[in-house]
């Protein structure tokens, strides 16, 4: 019996494929330059400029910029009782977001991984991303009519006679408010809706990853479900958290928005770099506040590490 | 008192019976295996032993007591799993004190025991290390550790030796049995390779289809195997059923003839067949044989196997351990297949069911009794 050998296409396409693939070094050379290059100079490089910036000060009188290498912008930032409650009150913010974000993801993330069907977990998955496929202004806009003095939450408290507890909420001294929507509470409600996605779905990709057959061996072992979760679940999420929680924390303190149009009148460090670096001219002190969230991102990530949350990596 | 006893326990995943009206007792200190091939139901009934699946219906008891409803961390029983399933972000030592570290006992009792029960599967010095720094042979010593640290009265394994290369699968077994019978500790053990649950197991229970088609020592079920299922899957037999039964034996009862018990002569050639150095030819007079065509031969080293179809169209095999000869008959040639009417089982139907095997045992609590050849 004898058997003929399929022929291979010939042509300048399989000379091409041959010769890169023969030179594999210089095909993953061709891949990553050019976005390499955008990233370093472009997207980095302008950044690194801005941070620039914070080394210089501003003339007082004359409004112009001096440029001469100084800390003073700096220790402004940091010294000034004013600028310190600024990155207080939006470090603050941050923190409740960012917790209670893990709290209600943890929840939806455990189902969506381990219990939901296939058809449930793809419908649980296209109803978490959705939000994030909406115009982020539309969003914003719409929780502050809903989340107004005569909106639909305070219609609908009204209507089941939970007002008085509304407004019992709102006189809390701090984050009350004359409304929910210009009160702290309202801000974190907004952030919370808005960054909830960032949370769940790196917290169900780590949850998926962990095989059933180590929940299986824990209770085997005589531990009760809650000792499981927190022996063996929740370790083994923490760096799907970790990752969640670094979306949830820098989103907060970088946005201007939300609290503009939403909230108390205390200003939040991102609304501060708009303001400074637009209306106010003081570039160097918008490119000092720019630095704050980056520094407390470094430090939130170097004690996650510290706290073992990358061990399971 | 039984240490594990199933009363008619079934388990459907919707239409399909994974676990059929298995009855089945264990004794305390027995080392008992299930058998069978992937979806026969072995996995699922060691799983409703650990508690991770409930029974549709029946009642699994330990010790006498019924556990039906209890869940996995109620039940004294530990298991070694197939995956080993080993925390990745505990160290080896905690791994092995994570029994101890749930039931709060104190922090250097669980590091002293942990350190013995390592020491004791000869990883004395491993303590530190992560799991993904093991082979795969340490990791299931780990897991073994593991599981035997919390003195369970019954130790469940499934398919521990799966994954490990032959020659540490070989070792295992040897440890694995050494083991059991220092601890004296009940072990059911879940596996698909015939000759490990021969080589180990005090009695063995073949699975087929949600159902225990035998229930037996390793020898009664090698030599006295009861159905078609066992006789082909546990010894390898060549089985003749109906038709063939009736033109082989006279009868058309189901029996069978393991490869072994038969001998292959070459037809047609110039030898006078009796030549042809086969240990032993059977007595004529007392033979069964059939004719046929060799279809393919394997050397193995210690022993050779050919697949002979016989002329009626089934196929038989049978092996020798003295092939060296090199006139041994190769694939195309015309063979008669002869053997033994002794060595014809005859297949009785469904096996001996647990009480009848209980029945008829003297001492219920002596595993090596062997009812098969009573």
């Amino acid at each position: 019996m004898t058997t003929a050998t399929v022929p291979l296409p010939a042509g300048p396409l399989r000379s091409a494929s041959t010769f890169f693939y023969r030179r594999p070094a210089f095909y993953l050379a061709l891949l990553l330059v050019p976005p390499l290059l955008w990233f370093g100079t472009v997207y980095l490089g302008s950044l690194l400029a801005l941070l620039a910036n914070s080394f210089y000060a501003i003339d007082e009188f004359t409004a112009k910029i001096v440029y001469v290498p100084t800390l003073a912008t700096l220790t402004q930032v940091v010294t000034q009782p004013a600028h310190r409650d600024i990155i207080f009150r939006t470090l603050l913010m941050a923190v409740t977001v960012t917790m209670a974000c893990a709290v209600i993801a943890l929840p939806i993330a455990t189902y969506m991984a381990r219990y939901a069907s296939v058809r449930m977990k793809a419908l649980f998955y296209v109803g978490v991303m959705l939000p994030m496929w909406m115009s982020y202004l539309v969003k914003v806009y719409a929780w502050r009519l809903i989340l107004a003095k005569q909106g639909i939450l305070s219609w609908l408290l009204d209507s089941v006679g939970l007002n008085g507890a509304l407004d019992t909420l709102l006189q809390t001294p701090g984050i009350g408010g004359p409304s929910l929507s210009s009160s702290y509470i309202g801000m974190f409600i907004v952030f919370v809706y808005m960054w909830l996605p960032y949370m769940i779905l790196p917290l169900a990709a780590a949850l998926e990853r962990v095989p059933e057959s180590l929940l299986q061996a824990s209770a085997d072992l005589g531990a009760r479900p809650g000792q499981t979760f927190r022996n063996v679940i929740l370790p083994l999420a923490l760096p799907g958290l970790a990752a969640g929680s670094v979306f949830t924390f820098s989103l907060t303190l970088g946005d201007y928005i939300i609290p503009s149009v939403v909230g108390a009148p205390g200003y939040f460090i991102g609304m501060m770099v708009y303001q400074q670096q637009g209306t106010a001219g003081n570039i160097p002190l918008a490119a000092a506040f720019s630095v704050v969230p980056i520094v407390l991102i470094v430090m939130y990530l170097s004690l996650a590490k510290r706290a073992g949350a990358f061990d399971a990596l | 008192m039984p240490a594990i006893e199933f009363r008619d326990v079934s388990r459907f995943y919707g239409d399909v019976r994974a676990v059929d009206r298995v009855s089945l007792s264990i004794a305390p200190g027995e080392f008992f295996a299930m058998l069978g091939p992937s979806g026969s139901g072995k996995t699922t009934c060691l799983r409703l032993v650990a508690g991770f699946e409930t029974p549709d219906n029946g009642t699994v008891l330990l010790d006498g007591k019924d556990v039906t409803a209890q869940p996995p961390y109620e039940r004294d029983v530990n298991t070694v799993f197939q995956d080993y399933a080993l925390f990745p972000h505990m160290s080896v030592l905690e791994n092995v004190a994570y029994g101890l570290r749930v039931r709060g006992r104190p922090r250097a009792e669980q590091r002293s025991r942990a350190q013995e029960m390592l020491e004791l599967v000869k990883l004395g010095s491993m303590g530190d290390r992560r799991p993904a720094q093991l082979s795969g042979g340490q990791r299931q010593r780990v897991s073994l550790a593991r599981a035997l640290i919390n003195q369970p009265r019954v130790l469940l394994l499934d398919e521990p030796l799966g994954a490990l290369d032959l020659k540490l699968r070989e070792e295992m077994q040897i440890e694995l049995r050494n083991l059991q019978r220092r601890l004296g500790i009940t072990f059911v053990f879940v596996t698909h390779d015939q000759g490990e649950a021969l080589s180990m197991a005090d009695r063995v229970a073949v699975f087929n289809q949600g159902r225990i088609e035998q229930l037996d020592t390793p020898r009664a079920l090698y030599t006295r195997p009861a159905t078609p299922f066992v006789a082909r899957f546990v010894g390898g037999a060549n089985v003749a059923e109906g038709e063939l039964a009736q033109r082989l034996s006279g009868s058309p009862a189901a029996f069978a003839v393991r490869a072994e018990n038969v001998r292959v002569v070459e037809r047609g050639a110039s030898q006078n067949w009796r030549a042809i150095p086969f240990r032993s030819l059977p007595n004529l007079q007392e033979a069964m044989s059939c004719s046929g065509t060799v279809v393919d031969f394997q050397y193995h080293g210690a022993t050779s196997r050919w697949q002979v179809k016989l002329d009626s169209g089934e196929m038989f095999s049978a092996s020798s351990i003295e092939a060296e000869n090199a006139s041994s008959p190769s694939p195309g040639a015309a063979v008669t297949l002869l053997w033994s009417r002794t060595d014809a089982v005859p297949l009785v139907g469904w096996a001996v069911t647990e009480r009848e095997w209980r029945a008829n045992s003297a001492k219920p609590n002596d595993s090596r009794s062997e009812p098969g050849e009573a």
